[in-house]
């Protein structure tokens, strides 16, 4: 059984294992410097669907069939899942994930989501109410910019210093203890505004919900930052990621060795024109399924912190010219099953 | 022939000086303020009325021609020349249809192309 050692932190009393995993991107990010990492490139911008809502789903669904057949298991074999996406009302995973006819929960974290759905399978896993199950999410540039700025065919100029959704989908299934990877601990995350309204600054508006879960991740376990090989913020962009580590130095906590951050990994942001980096739902989970738990699974890598990072404001919010309320999840993930404490 | 083609050469370097010029001052906008693409265009007709209400407009347009009339300053402008015609022609009522008549041709072209041009073309990821 989970044990609930604070407010907010749980640990994993026989950790659950991620069984299996995959990732799905588009061409810029296939491009990038991860590029080699996912398991599918797509160079269709469409995935051979009409709208650009359709191909969001269809990438989604190809991510969910790319986990569950690198698990050598069949939809029938997953008991339910846990999705959510950026798009009003999640569409892309509700109708992504209308086929399969596996019992779904929609949840909606913004780009936390890969979080949330780690943070809610290991924990059902945990207390024996597991089996496999899915935890998947999706953003694609085209959906969210019509979703978040302007259609793609209004032919606008974006603002430079934007950052840029990935086109990109990740998806992991859990299931009781089997092999590496683990899912050791995690700590629900609090919605943290510190009243920044620009939407074109979500790294600075996110990097305060990234370090209040990070510290009271580390001052929940008892652990330090040198504990993990890399502790991994989502999609806070270069500004973000240097706002988030004078944060926590302020509480006398060092990350500058461990931190990473999906957002500024998976662009080259000189070469390929990404001023801020990337974002999106899909930039963390693909960056976490194409590239950290491969070396987890290996042993390259012992211990990782994986905190996506989601702001949570709607285009209705923001031109009501409200602040941006932010929210970031921790899961630890690691090599061994050894049960923390 | 000599003399016109001078002419002709300095028209089209006022309109390249004035319309470069107002584009860049969007550039610039767009690029150091966190005004949207929306209120930026929306911004330029405004200024294009306020410059044409107090007639500081047309000595633009008499120097540089299309560098002043196509960018959005222009269609602002346009609007005032039309309200104050209408308002010659018709008096008070003029107010109300003056810019439509006088933006119409604009309206009706970029409502036809944008049709046109969505018919042809399908969008994509830039």
């Amino acid at each position: 059984m989970a044990k609930k050692i604070s407010r907010n932190t749980f640990t994993m009393d026989s950790p659950p294992s991620i069984h299996s995993y995959a990732s799905v991107v588009g061409q810029k990010e296939g491009e990038g410097p991860l590029g080699s990492c996912f398991d599918m490139v797509e160079q269709d911008a469409h995935f051979g669907q009409q709208t650009w809502e359709q191909a969001e789903s269809e990438m989604l669904k190809r991510t969910v069939n790319k986990a569950i057949t690198k698990g050598g298991l069949v939809p029938d074999n997953i008991d339910y899942m846990f999705a959510g996406d950026l798009l009003n009302q999640c569409i892309s995973s509700t109708y992504g994930l209308r086929d399969f006819n596996v019992p779904i929960l929609g949840i909606y974290g913004a780009c936390s989501t890969m979080s949330e759905g780690l943070v809610l399978s290991s924990l059902l896993t945990d207390s024996e109410l597991g089996g496999y199950i899915i935890a998947v999410t999706s953003s694609h540039f085209c959906t969210a910019e019509r979703q978040f700025r302007f259609p793609i065919s209004y032919g606008g100029v974006r603002t430079p210093t934007a950052q840029w959704t990935c086109t990109a989908s990740g998806a992991v299934v859990l299931s009781p203890k089997a092999e590496a990877p683990y899912v050791k601990a995690v700590t629900i995350g609090k919605i943290i505004d510190l009243g920044i309204t620009d939407a074109n600054n979500m790294g600075a508006a996110m990097a305060p919900a990234a370090a209040y879960v990070i510290k009271t991740f580390l001052e929940d376990t008892k652990m330090l930052p040198s504990d993990f090989d890399h502790i991994i913020t989502g999609d806070l962009g270069k500004v973000g990621s240097k706002l988030l580590i004078d944060l926590l130095k302020k509480e006398g906590i060092d990350i500058s060795q461990q931190h990473m951050d999906c957002g500024c990994m998976m662009f080259d942001i000189e070469k390929q024109d990404v001023h801020a980096g990337g974002s999106g739902c899909g930039c963390s989970a693909s960056v976490l399924c194409g590239y950290f738990l491969d070396k987890v699974r290996s042993g390259e890598l012992k211990n990782i912190l994986f905190c996506a990072t989601g702001a949570l404001m709607s285009t209705t919010a923001t031109q009501q010219g409200e602040s941006i309320p932010s929210i970031s999840h921790a899961v630890m993930i690691s090599n061994n099953s050894q049960p923390l404490g | 022939m000599e003399e016109s083609l001078n002419a002709m050469f300095m028209d089209f370097l006022w309109a390249f000086i004035v319309g470069g010029l107002l584009c860049a001052i969007g550039q610039v906008l767009i690029d150091y303020t966190k005004l949207t693409p929306a209120r930026i265009l929306v911004s330029y007709v405004v200024a294009g009325v306020v410059l044409g209400a107090f007639g500081l407009y047309d000595p633009i347009v008499k120097l540089a021609g299309a560098g002043a009339t196509v960018p959005l300053t222009g269609f602002g402008n346009n609007l005032v020349l039309g309200v104050k015609q209408a308002i010659a022609e018709k008096g008070f009522l003029g107010i109300f249809t003056g810019g439509f008549t006088a933006s119409a041709a604009g309206v009706a072209t970029a409502i036809l192309s944008g049709l046109t041009v969505a018919l042809i073309f399908k969008p994509k990821e830039k």
